[in-house]
């Protein structure tokens, strides 16, 4: 926008000359953030200022079942938290979730989407049918799943017995272990969660000129050819939008866990964890700390894909 | 590009494994909200038989007394959070798409930061506050917490929509005669009132969807719909009334589920354009 060169003498009334400012920008400026302030003002007030506390609760040992033993500890509470196992596992289990989830629905969130770009006969039946479970409480959905796989309710293992012959016992307990809850959770959360990533991927999709792909189909190329050379090139910027938040959004993962399993066989998530100190144990300044560095994590997640993948999130918008 | 008739064909044949995916888990769900408590744990996809029982017991039966206020919350916090996020949005979004003041950039990225916070971070100090001021399993005290959920999303949405809008039409309007009210109204209005109505509806569908604050902030007074659900308890404390849980979780979704099907074109435009271009 500032690198306008000195031929370009049409006339920009937008284009901001520093010095002198019109009369009328400057009241642009103050209607500006008359109109804008408001909902700035009450954003900030209702994150900035709790992670605020937060921090400083953070310092203190400090439980609500018995306020006056109150007392600094500084970095103490993170210090016990950094060198506790239970932190470790919570925050490997969550990064875990985190990349099945983001990883699966990426491959299908894009065939889907390639599907609803291409689908005519259906058309707006089948993008209904697959915005649906975005729009269903995750907590309903964590239920519809947990009742599915459980060995009294569920029909997936009498499913699952009958398509691979019988190989599969039908009493398989999937909450009875790690692996298999994973895998409950990480569906359940990949059901509800993968029309968001198809729909991120199919408004890429749209961007990309057809005639690209036509003049490669037409000089011969492949199907894959194209798929590689031409089509997920060209939408880079979504797939990586898309992939941002999805991470984001996985990591800070809850209520399918919390309905799920509620922790059990080592699922408990970095969330979970939170809640735990706070809401069952009443443990203020721990939760505090745990809240912080779950914000931390986020942070440099988002930084991470920021600089390393170089996504430009805000220079995309004009 | 043009297909010929077998590519839509076999087009359509892959779409239907996508649409049964979506389609089971919803079914079954129902199809336990219908099944009689005999017959509950049979493991039987469709049900044999059929009763109505559940959903009575939750609408007006032993356990209404625990869901009917759940339900009432939850459309009173989200209604409430939706209209404050969405007026304050509009105004913002407004003057972010029509004026040019400095901050506007970081408004819209302050926002993107907001969205991405970890809400359980916030639990903890609310908690804490909220237990000090009295404002623990309340109404508002759920409506202010909601606000970060809403807020940032509607500002996003909005300001994508309204930087769409042909702001010079006004200007036309008002050199062929119109005062600036008249072209306001009528011809910005009717452009702008779409995307704000589909932000309206993605936000409460945001505020709907929460459970984090719904459990950790809320102990019986203030409880909404999804943290009910959890706390839903059977004749003794660890038993969990299947049948009740499905037909509460049928009748939250149904509305939800229409909504979508009504609203599905213009929840795809807001969503994308919010999220991609934005």
């Amino acid at each position: 926008m500032s690198t306008t060169t000195s031929s370009d003498t049409e006339l920009r009334p937008r284009s901001s000359a520093k010095p002198q400012l019109s009369d009328r920008a400057k009241s642009e400026r103050k209607l500006g953030w008359k109109l804008a302030g408001p909902a700035f003002i009450v954003m900030l007030a209702v994150t900035a200022w709790p992670i605020i506390q937060a921090v400083y609760l953070s310092f203190f040992r400090y439980r609500l079942t018995d306020p006056d033993a109150r007392e600094v500890v500084w970095l103490g509470n993170y210090q016990v938290i950094l060198t506790d196992p239970i932190w470790w596992k919570a925050f490997f289990v969550t990064l875990l979730i985190t990349v099945i989830t983001v990883v699966v629905e990426l491959v299908i969130g894009f065939f889907i989407a390639m599907m609803m770009h291409r689908v005519v006969i259906p058309r707006r039946t089948l993008r209904t049918i697959v915005l649906i479970p975005y729009s269903i409480i995750t907590v309903v959905s964590a239920y519809a799943w947990l009742y599915s796989f459980r060995t009294d309710t569920g029909f997936i293992n009498g499913w699952l017995n009958i398509l691979t012959f019988g190989l599969v016992p039908d009493n398989f307990d999937w909450f009875g272990g790690f692996w298999p809850s994973i895998v409950a959770i990480c569906l359940s959360e990949i059901w509800k969660t993968t029309p968001f990533m198809s729909l991120l991927l199919l408004a890429g999709l749209a961007q990309i000129d057809g005639a690209m792909e036509e003049a490669a189909k037409v000089d011969g190329a492949t199907f894959w050819q194209r798929l590689f050379r031409v089509v997920l090139p060209n939408m880079k910027a979504a797939i990586m939008v898309a992939v941002l938040f999805r991470t984001l959004d996985a990591f800070r993962i809850f209520d399918n866990v919390f309905v799920m399993t509620g922790g059990a066989n080592d699922t408990t998530t970095l969330s979970l964890l939170a809640y735990n100190a706070t809401i069952n144990r009443v443990e203020i300044g721990m939760g505090s700390a745990i809240s912080v560095l779950l914000f931390l994590c986020v942070f440099a997640i988002a930084l991470i894909f920021m600089k390393g993948f170089n996504v430009d999130l805000a220079g995309s918008k004009k | 590009m043009e297909l010929n008739p077998k590519q839509k064909w076999s087009l359509f044949a892959v779409s239907i494994p996508v649409m049964l995916w979506t389609l089971i888990p919803l079914f079954w769900i129902f199809s336990l909200a219908v099944k009689p408590s005999s017959i509950q744990a049979d493991g039987k996809y469709f049900p044999r038989e059929f009763t109505w029982d559940n959903f009575t017991l939750i609408l007006t039966g032993g356990a209404s007394d625990l869901f009917l206020p759940a339900l009432l919350n939850s459309i009173i916090v989200c209604l409430v959070a939706t209209v404050i996020s969405v007026v304050l949005a509009t105004f913002c979004a407004y003057a972010i798409a029509r004026l040019d003041f400095p901050g506007k950039k970081m408004i819209l990225l302050v926002a993107l930061g907001v969205s991405f916070f970890p809400v359980i971070s916030l639990v903890t100090p609310l908690f804490d506050t909220w237990r000090a001021i009295g404002l623990f399993d309340t109404i508002p005290g759920l409506i202010i917490p909601y606000l970060a959920l809403t807020l940032p999303l509607a500002i996003w949405v909005l300001s994508a929509f309204f930087q769409q809008i042909p702001w010079e039409m006004e200007q036309a309007a008002q050199v062929d005669g119109a005062t600036s009210w008249q072209a306001f109204r009528k011809v910005i209005v009717p452009l702008a009132a779409p995307g704000v109505f589909t932000t309206g509806i993605i936000t409460f569908f945001t505020a709907w969807n929460d459970f984090v604050f719904a459990i950790s902030l809320t102990s019986e007074n203030a409880r909404t719909v999804p943290a009910a659900l959890a706390f839903f308890t059977g004749a003794s404390q660890f038993e969990q009334p299947i049948g009740a849980i499905s037909a509460a979780a049928v009748i939250v979704t149904i509305p939800v589920v229409i909504l979508v099907l009504i609203f599905q074109k213009r929840i795809v435009a807001g969503l994308t354009s919010g999220a991609v271009k934005g």
